[in-house]
């Protein structure tokens, strides 16, 4: 137990920025990365100590955002939900010009394909432990990365073309 | 070169944007691209998006980690509660004893409070898995005595630990089964027995700190717990009972799980 100050510590800067990007909220995203840590604490004796302790916290940090959207899907009206469907426009009314906000538009991706633009692209984990963390085979964690990123282009694209008609 | 035939896999264009590749890859896919004008367009742009969405959080990352998520904080509430439980009913057990006592005790209670002795808290973790558990009808054991042999090995290897069912039946009470549990910070076995009345006792192991103690008694409600540490190892036996009756059925099973009847 006495190292895990020491081992954990450092990796919360980046599952706070992956909470964040997730939830787009401050508060909300340290909660969510408080209850991470509470649970590796409690399951710090169970962990395999071979195996990467970067990939497992964001396994768990993951799996709790994974199930609690799950639950606010199930209760329906959920505020962070219902602001996800309609985010790009609130952006653009707010920013006017040509800045969208990219977590936005990321918003409107699936979580399989939010989380890993962001568990790969931000947090540099590799392919092999990306594909851990979501449970599926490397050959998943490809073509979701790829389409993905093609659905981001998309959107950003159209957020461009529209904003355009707007402003003429 | 064929022309226009593009012969790059699109896993290695999405390490290309990832920026994964080797030198020496990373040289064929830009020949690559440089032949097809679209998509190099269209990976430059998915390269942009990813450097982006990277210096959009990089302030976040630069946080200083708020006192909140500072490791020592979160293992201090941890304790706090978990000393809340037993600072409660070692209490309760001072107040019985004396009224005096209680007042002083009450004093030490706190967040300076030392951590609870191992037995304290493997009884707490006892007793809180009974009063769970016993009062359970339609699935007080996970895994029922039919399958004896597996549930046994199945917690032995768990906790770490040859785990045996100490055999109760000269004070009435059958092996129902046993389930898994959370416990400190591993995982904790609990076996059930019931007797005729139905009247149930638990045995409760988990790994604790510590060598070897005494046996030290606790009452919560109406359940009797017996706890102890041996070898690493905390064991506690709780009952609806009281202490002369829950003594020797403490003693058989100390008896029963080393392996010593």
């Amino acid at each position: 137990m006495a190292d895990a100050e020491a081992l954990l510590e450092p990796l919360i800067p980046a599952l706070r920025r992956y909470a964040y990007a997730l939830l787009r909220d401050h508060d909300a995203a340290d909660d969510l990365v408080q209850d991470t840590l509470e649970r590796a604490l409690s399951r710090w004796t169970l962990r395999r100590r071979d195996g990467d302790l970067r990939a497992w916290l964001f396994t768990i940090q993951r799996n709790l955002y994974v199930s609690a959207l799950r639950q606010g899907q199930r209760r329906g009206a959920h505020v962070e939900l219902d602001e996800a469907t309609t985010p790009s426009t609130v952006a653009q009314q707010e920013s006017g010009i040509e800045v969208q906000d990219i977590l936005a538009t990321l918003d409107q991706l699936p979580e399989e394909q939010k989380s890993l633009l962001l568990l790969v692209g931000v947090e540099e984990l590799s392919y092999d432990d990306a594909a851990k963390i979501m449970g599926v085979p490397l050959g998943t964690v490809m073509s979701r990365l790829s389409r993905g990123r093609q659905r981001l282009r998309a959107l950003l694209e159209t957020g461009r073309t529209t904003l355009l008609r707007r402003v003429k | 070169m064929t022309g226009r035939e593009f012969s790059i896999g699109d896993e290695t264009l999405q390490a290309f944007v990832d920026e994964r590749l080797d030198d020496e890859r990373r040289a064929a896919v830009e020949a690559q691209l440089a032949l097809h004008p679209e998509l190099a367009e269209r990976v430059a742009l998915e390269r942009r998006q990813r450097a982006i969405l990277r210096s959009r959080l990089k302030a976040k990352f630069a946080e200083p980690i708020p006192t909140r998520l500072r490791i020592a904080n979160l293992r201090a509430a941890r304790r706090t509660s978990w000393t809340r439980g037993w600072t409660s009913a070692a209490a309760a057990v001072a107040l019985f004893v004396s009224g005096a006592t209680a007042g002083w005790f009450a004093n030490q209670i706190g967040p300076a409070a030392s951590p609870p002795a191992p037995t304290v808290s493997v009884a707490q973790g006892a007793q809180a898995a009974y009063r769970t558990f016993v009062v359970e009808v339609a699935h007080p054991v996970e895994v029922g005595v039919q399958q004896e042999t597996h549930l046994l090995q199945w917690l032995s290897k768990r906790l770490g630990r040859k785990l045996a069912a100490p055999d109760l039946s000269p004070f009435g009470y059958r092996l129902m089964g046993g389930r898994l549990l959370p416990g400190g910070s591993g995982a904790a076995a609990q076996l059930m027995y019931d007797d005729a009345s139905g009247r149930r006792l638990t045995i409760y192991v988990r790994a604790a700190e510590g060598s070897e103690t005494a046996f030290r008694f606790q009452k919560e409600g109406e359940a009797a717990t017996f706890a102890w540490i041996d070898q690493g190892f905390g064991f506690a036996v709780t009952a609806t009972a009281t202490r002369d009756e829950l003594l020797p059925i403490a003693e058989a099973v100390y008896r029963g799980l080393e392996g010593k009847s």
